[in-house]
């Protein structure tokens, strides 16, 4: 069992985590994961760190509520343990000194870009960070990410709170402005880290996307991870999580996100009639 | 003595000849694909001992030398033949700790039975099903027995995996008075017997209960532990402290086709397929969270023992229509006579010299059929296999909703990968000392399909058991000072 150490609900739907996990905080690198295991009966889901104190033996995750296991996740606290927490897995993000990077964060993946963002900045990048929400709440770690960043730009969709727009049109200016960075990083959902990948393909700007697709074990023994890079299947449990994103068949990668939408009401639908609480109607109705 | 049962007289060996070996029950076809329970139902007291009356008792029994453990088998089937079931069962655990697992996926018929001097003229003794039956028998009463064990030795080995050939190894060690720990990537430990074998082959309280006898044995279990990730081997026996280490790590690797339309949603395989209903518990869903979903149409290619698996798994889920396809007849297939068997009773659509050539789908991404050439039986190939060619022409399509890939696995390359000096084939399997079973790194041993590629369970035993003998031997000269544990390699990155 894996001691929950704290749960802070940071923004709406959005939990921070602080979880006794010695061996994996000894040997976190930043870009990894770990697959949780929240009960007995639950599933395991990967979930990228989004920090590690080695001496206290405690990694950080951000969960987003999306889904049953997320939801329930949610109403944990401090004393409750996850079944099972494993890791660290997948490759570590390339660290070196590649001058300026623009780090481009969306919704739950600004969470694991804080590490890389670090590990960057402590490496001699000048980090430039883009990060957008739907509104301004959810455009989570602000504090956090603007003490890695040189310089940082919020975006958000309804304009409560930086710019109005996607950041998309932020990384364009910021290109326009600046010139052309050595490295873009982009981690969010799918459709925003396809949108960095076209807008920075005819730049021939690098660019990295850290994926997160369906698993079952992490470690490379089921294949349910599996997406297509330059025409080849790769795993992103074990190959990945990060790609050259000019790369990535996006497409294949959003149809396979999908593969257990109905499962996923059903369990959803389950889990809100058996937990009759207040707070969840609002999350139902949410 | 026997407190348990009485036994039966000793015959006249041209009287236990005439003795019929004794079927074992099984559920009916029609009511085991709605569920997931037990299929073979096991010896009740009566047959067991009728069926050990049937040992010929041989002075130089060829059984024994079929045994890829060696169990005594002779002396175990005389045993419950005297109603000493006890005695029986601890005769088994002096070679083979783990016999209620072997008794129900050994291939009996390819090794200690196929030599059965009975089954020249009749049919061999029925040793799988008595090692089941003492084995169940101890496990019903709620015993269980645990080896002597050598006073503590005072070394410490770092066991890599928690399947046949790791359980095999670490109860083997902890006889010799080592203090083992194992480690498991996964939640729960006992490898491909708890991720790949369905339960209605092998009821997972059953790998429990065996698992739960090698802890105490004094051999402790740490899951969630991903050796070449959360530590390195060589930091098991530098930062850990492990005097050597055991890796068997198995095939984890699943091997897809390379055909078009492979990455299409509801093309799984079978470790994916297998993993959500048999770790994960798919089945229960949604009062257990993983899900899994088959459609109407299921077509699984692979005809070996974990493609069985599949097709069976996937009527017990409900699938209409399950589709067995394979590019050579049933002649060629590698899985057990009884698995086919029992896939066929329960209404699988064989079809025979069949490869599929793409795999279809629509725009969603989900797979909708499979594109399927005929082939006829050429020439032998390596294998001694007649080579199946394709007809030309011949192609046809079968709609689909879900397809799983059951084709075999390679070695996983987490925990080799991530130890420099490891000496591997072009496979990427480990290569060993065929003696001691010791890598090209001092101290580190491994054994099973991470050596040998995909086997069986009882292969993968008798390594761990072979390699547990090399690490005792090591360890002696450890202790010596004869050989030292090898320095870590210098720093990268």
């Amino acid at each position: 069992m894996f001691r929950v150490l704290s749960r802070e609900e940071i923004a709406p739907k959005f939990h921070r985590f602080i979880v006794h996990a010695p061996e994996v905080a000894r040997k976190h690198r930043p870009g990894q994961f770990v697959m949780v295991l929240p009960s007995e009966t639950g599933e395991r889901i990967p979930l990228t760190i989004a920090a590690s104190d080695p001496e206290a033996g405690t990694i950080t995750l951000v969960v987003q509520e999306v889904g049953k296991t997320t939801m329930a996740m949610g109403l944990m606290s401090a004393g409750d343990a996850f079944r099972s927490v494993v890791g660290p897995l997948g490759t570590p993000t390339h660290i070196e000194r590649f001058g300026t990077v623009v780090c481009v964060g969306g919704g739950a993946g600004i969470a694991p870009m804080l590490p890389i963002a670090g590990g960057l900045r402590k490496a001699g990048n000048r980090v430039l960070s883009i990060l957008g929400g739907r509104t301004q709440e959810l455009v989570i770690l602000r504090a956090e990410m603007e003490a890695v960043s040189d310089e940082i730009v919020y975006t958000t969709d309804d304009g409560s709170f930086g710019r109005k727009g996607l950041v998309t049109h932020a990384l364009a200016d910021l290109v326009a402005e600046k010139g052309k960075p050595e490295l873009v990083v982009a981690i969010g959902p799918a459709i925003m880290m396809k949108a960095v990948a076209e807008m920075t393909r005819p730049l021939a700007i690098r660019t990295l996307a850290s994926l997160n697709s369906i698993m079952v074990d992490g470690t490379g023994m089921c294949g349910a991870c599996r997406i297509s890079v330059d025409g080849k299947t790769k795993f992103v449990c074990v190959d990945g999580p990060e790609f050259d994103a000019h790369q990535v068949d996006f497409d294949l990668l959003i149809k396979r996100l999908r593969m257990y939408l109905p499962e996923e009401q059903v369990a959803r639908e389950a889990f809100l009639a058996s937990h009759e609480c207040q707070a969840l109607r609002g999350v139902a109705n949410g | 003595m026997a407190d348990e049962a009485r036994g039966v007289p000793e015959l006249p060996k041209a009287e236990r000849m005439k003795v019929p070996r004794h079927p074992m029950a099984t559920q009916e076809p029609l009511e085991r694909i709605r569920n997931f329970e037990e299929v073979a139902l096991g010896y009740p007291p009566e047959f067991a001992l009728e069926e050990a009356q049937r040992c010929l008792q041989c002075a130089n029994p060829p059984c024994v030398k079929g045994c890829p453990v060696g169990i005594d088998i002779p002396a175990f089937v005389q045993l419950i033949r005297e109603g000493d079931f006890t005695g029986s069962l601890a005769k088994i655990k002096e070679t083979n700790t783990l016999p209620a697992i072997c008794g129900r996926v050994c291939p009996q018929e390819e090794q200690c039975e196929v030599v059965c001097v009975l089954g020249k003229k009749y049919k061999p003794v029925a040793i799988g099903r008595l090692e089941r039956f003492v084995a169940d028998w101890e496990r019903r009463l709620g015993l269980s027995s645990t080896p002597q064990l050598a006073p503590p030795s005072g070394h410490t080995v770092a066991v890599v995996g928690s399947g046949p050939a790791g359980l095999a190894c670490a109860a083997e060690l902890a006889r010799f008075g080592h203090k083992v720990t194992i480690f498991e990537a996964l939640h729960k430990p006992g490898g491909v017997l708890v991720y790949g074998i369905p339960q209605f082959r092998l009821p997972k309280e059953i790998v429990t209960f065996e698992i739960d006898n090698l802890g105490t044995m004094g051999v402790e279990m740490r899951t969630d532990f991903v050796i070449g990730k959360t530590a390195t081997v060589h930091e098991l026996m530098n930062g850990h402290g492990y005097d050597a280490v055991f890796l068997g790590t198995g095939a984890g690797l699943p091997y897809f086709l390379g055909i078009p339309g492979e990455n299409y949603i509801g093309v799984l395989s079978a470790n994916e397929f297998l993993t959500r209903v048999n770790l994960m518990k798919a089945y229960n869903f949604p009062r257990t969270d993983t899900p899994v979903r088959t459609g109407r149409r299921v077509a699984v290619v692979g005809s070996g023992n974990v493609a069985m698996d599949c097709l069976r798994v996937a009527k017990r889920l409900g699938a209409e229509e399950v589709i067995c396809v394979y590019r050579r007849t049933r002649n060629e297939s590698p899985a057990r006579r009884e698995e086919l068997e029992h896939a066929e009773e329960e209404a699988i659509d064989f079809r025979w010299l069949s490869a599929p050539v793409a795999i279809l789908g629509n725009n969603e991404g989900f797979v909708t059929g499979v594109r399927i050439q005929r082939m006829e039986l050429g020439e032998p190939d390596a294998s001694g296999r007649r080579r199946p060619v394709p007809i030309e022409g011949s192609e046809y399509e079968i709609p689909i909703d879900t397809i799983v890939i059951a084709i075999g696995q390679g070695p996983n390359p987490l925990a080799t990968k991530s130890t420099p000096g490891l000496e591997l084939n072009r496979h990427g399997n480990i290569v060993v000392d065929e003696a001691t079973m010791m890598t090209s790194i001092p101290g580190v041993f491994a054994g099973g399909d991470i050596v040998t590629g995909a086997a069986t369970v009882i292969l993968a035993m008798g390594a761990g058991k072979q390699a547990a003998l090399g690490i005792h031997a090591w360890l002696d000269r450890l202790a010596k000072g004869e050989v030292a544990k090898p320095a870590p390699p210098p720093a990268t990155g």
